[in-house]
């Protein structure tokens, strides 16, 4: 009793004021990283989005196609196969100089059908395919502008720049100029971009491949990874005793969880092409590479939350005469699948952004066609943003950055659904 | 550990109270050897070991058939540990060792030929905290059952989830609930819940470690109202820091100190004529 009560509560007074001097100094730096953080993140999203929004739309030119017979089926035989295999890009130029009838030397023409896009032919044949009746008769068609083309009636190439530095010369300017005030061009929405495969032309590039590419490599990636990983947590959680085997697992998984994403593509590309000759670019091999990357990931998540049951459920299971599976399959892993989902729905969203172990197996290569299975050579979403990023045509960085933005939309949507499943099976006792 | 110590004080001042259940005590269980019901359960010379700490040296104890018998004494003296040991909760624990041999039926229950799921369908067992199963009441009545395949129809289910929650004497409490969660009962209740999902397996014994520690003083009394009834049905085995709960409710009380049994005999004899010198002690408040 020689401390009298005065004193101390004097003491405590004192204190008190350098105290909550701290604790609002400790709310601040966590006000402060939210914020930093935000902005950065505001920023990211922010030059994305200004920057690939125009992706999402594509300028189109309307011109007056004569479908010529002497063109598409000059001996007319009618046979579909000679329709098909008609030269439609002479009807593309025939049409560009029946509206420029000025143009006449053969370079200038070359630069005048640089204006519309490669693709267009493949459009008029389309046309003609599905209705023959057209030939012979002049249709006013709206075909795919180049990428040039479109980045000009965009206004991504600003005329300041000197002619020698553009893509698209003067004479081209003039003549879009003469289409614009024609009315005969137009911005649509680009469905394109959502429904092709990848393609050296930036106007009729798409990214329907890289996603289904990523959709079939996710499936491999998740029906290997979670019921291995969920086990192999279970099993050193719940059912084996702790002795050095199991510390030595446990010091490789959380160096699994470490190791650099690249080696896990070496190694895929030793064991998985070289050895087991799996074929090359195939999502079943990415799948495979992106799971053995999975694993720690799933493994650490579903231990912290098998640790997270509460002991007593599994007493209470136990004294009843449970088996230890019955324990764990009844009891504590539906208490702990919460946190499992959300476990695997974070490594399954690193997965789908991992580019680095998919280029060692292949997958980075020029793939236009849309992947119709698991042994099909196929690329992925971020594998799409690093081609297109490496790409020098300025219409390939909108689509970098809007390709950039509907990975980040599945991001969001995947870590999404882990909030949503967490709330709706989480359980409270 | 505050909880329980306070239970403690409590004894010291009321002591009349502990001479107060003497009276109804003595026209049952209070045999000698002429009435002495039929052994239950036999441990002979247990001793338990958590890695280099010895938990329990040499416990030989008698449980004698449809009797109370309390496991008292101070924490730490091993009388939980004596209690898993009963139904082989002990197991797995790492590094507890147990040595000796404990019977049911005169089965040693250590044998490598017991199987400790079957044994736990005949041992039920009761914890300190409630811990019902975060399931709808009448699953976890139902649970033991299920899983032991006890019934082969929803009506047959349906029936034992009825008897055991009466049994309980928790039926009329919850009868418009069975499908709500058993977590949203109050604490008593929960407590009562466990003991129906116990009983519903049908165990011959029941252990219960401190099973009133965390309830208020009247769930204390319903659940104290219900082993004395269960026990015509079942021997019952129960460990408390409540020295009045174990004169209330036990028949048989076996004191234990620093993992050594230092006394066992009839509750009344026990309480009123301590023959150990440290039972004294514990029982008048002078140490625990």
């Amino acid at each position: 009793m020689t401390v009298s009560h005065m004193s101390t509560s004097k003491l405590t007074a004192a204190s008190l004021h350098r105290r909550h001097a701290v604790e609002k100094r400790f709310r601040a730096y966590g006000v402060v990283a939210i914020v930093t953080a935000l902005v950065f993140l505001i920023i990211l999203l922010s030059s994305m989005l200004s920057k690939g929004y125009s992706a999402f739309f594509q300028a189109q030119i309307r011109l007056p196609v004569f479908f010529s017979q002497d063109v598409i089926d000059p001996k007319r035989t009618n046979s579909s196969e000679i329709i098909a295999r008609a030269n439609y890009q002479i009807l593309v130029r025939n049409a560009l100089k029946a509206r420029f009838p000025d143009v006449k030397k053969r370079r200038e023409v070359k630069k005048l059908t640089m204006l519309i896009s490669r693709g267009a032919r493949r459009h008029l044949r389309a046309m003609v395919a599905h209705e023959p009746s057209l030939i012979g008769t002049t249709q006013e068609v709206w075909l795919l502008a180049s990428g040039d083309a479109d980045m000009f009636l965009k206004g991504a190439i600003p005329r300041d720049i000197p002619e020698k530095s553009r893509r698209i010369n003067d004479r081209q300017i003039a003549w879009l100029n003469a289409l614009e005030e024609d009315g005969a061009s137009r911005r649509r929405f680009n469905v394109n971009f959502f429904t092709a495969g990848d393609s050296r032309e930036a106007e009729q590039a798409g990214i329907w491949g890289a996603i289904v590419g990523s959709a079939l490599t996710l499936i491999v990636t998740l029906i290997l990874s979670f019921p291995v990983s969920v086990t192999a947590a279970v099993y050193l959680e719940e059912l084996s005793t702790k002795n050095w085997w199991t510390d030595f697992l446990e010091v490789n998984i959380n160096n699994m969880a470490a190791v650099p994403s690249i080696i896990y593509g070496l190694f895929g590309l030793a064991i998985f092409l070289n050895v087991m000759h799996l074929p090359r670019s195939a999502p079943v091999v990415g799948g495979i590479v992106l799971a053995l990357m999975t694993f720690p990931t799933i493994i650490i998540a579903t231990r912290a939350s098998l640790k997270a049951v509460p002991p007593s459920i599994r007493e209470a299971a136990r004294g009843l005469g449970a088996s230890p599976a019955q324990v764990v399959l009844h009891h504590v892993l539906p208490l702990a699948m919460p946190g499992i989902f959300t476990g695997t729905i974070i490594g399954m969203s690193r997965a789908l952004g991992e580019s680095a172990p998919l280029l060692m197996i292949g997958m980075v290569a020029f793939i236009v066609d849309i992947p119709q299975g698991l042994f099909d050579p196929a690329s992925v979403l971020p594998v799409q943003i690093y081609l297109w990023a490496d790409s020098p045509e300025r219409a390939f960085v909108e689509k970098t950055a809007a390709a950039t933005l509907v990975l980040m939309v599945f991001l969001v949507v995947m870590n999404a659904t882990a909030v949503v499943l967490r709330r709706k099976f989480e359980k409270r006792w | 550990m505050g909880k329980q110590e306070t239970n403690v004080v409590d004894v010291r001042t009321p002591r009349v109270s502990i001479a107060i259940p003497q009276g109804e005590k003595g026209d049952n269980g209070q045999a000698g050897a002429a009435k002495e019901k039929p052994l239950k359960m036999r441990t002979q010379g247990v001793n338990v070991f958590y890695g280099d700490n010895q938990a329990l040296s040499e416990i030989d104890l008698d449980i004698r058939e449809n009797e109370v018998t309390a496991l008292i004494g101070p924490s730490g003296c091993g009388k939980s540990t004596y209690l898993r040991c009963l139904n082989r909760m002990n197991d797995t624990i790492e590094g507890c060792q147990v040595e000796g041999t404990v019977t049911l039926d005169g089965e040693n229950i250590y044998d490598r030929t017991v199987d400790v799921v079957h044994l736990r369908a005949r041992i039920g067992m009761v914890f300190q905290k409630p811990n019902p199963f975060p399931k709808s009441i009448y699953d976890n009545v139902a649970y033991g059952p299920r899983i032991h395949g006890l019934v082969s129809s929803q009506d047959a289910l349906n029936e034992i989830v009825m008897t055991s929650l009466t049994k309980a004497g928790l039926l009329d409490e919850v009868r418009n609930r069975l499908h709500e969660p058993g977590t949203g009962l109050s604490g008593g209740q929960q407590q009562r819940l466990c003991i129906a999902r116990a009983i519903a397996v049908n165990p011959e014994v029941i252990l219960m470690d401190e099973p009133c520690s965390a309830l208020d003083p009247i769930a204390t009394a319903r659940i104290e109202e219900l082993i004395d009834e269960l026990r015509k049905n079942y021997t019952i085995i129960i460990v408390t820091h409540n020295m009045q709960q174990a004169a209330r409710v036990s028949q048989r009380t076996a004191f234990f100190h620093l993992g050594v049994l230092v006394e066992f005999g009839d509750t009344e004899r026990v309480f009123t004529s301590p023959r150990d010198e440290r039972t004294q002690g514990y029982i008048t408040g002078r140490f625990g």
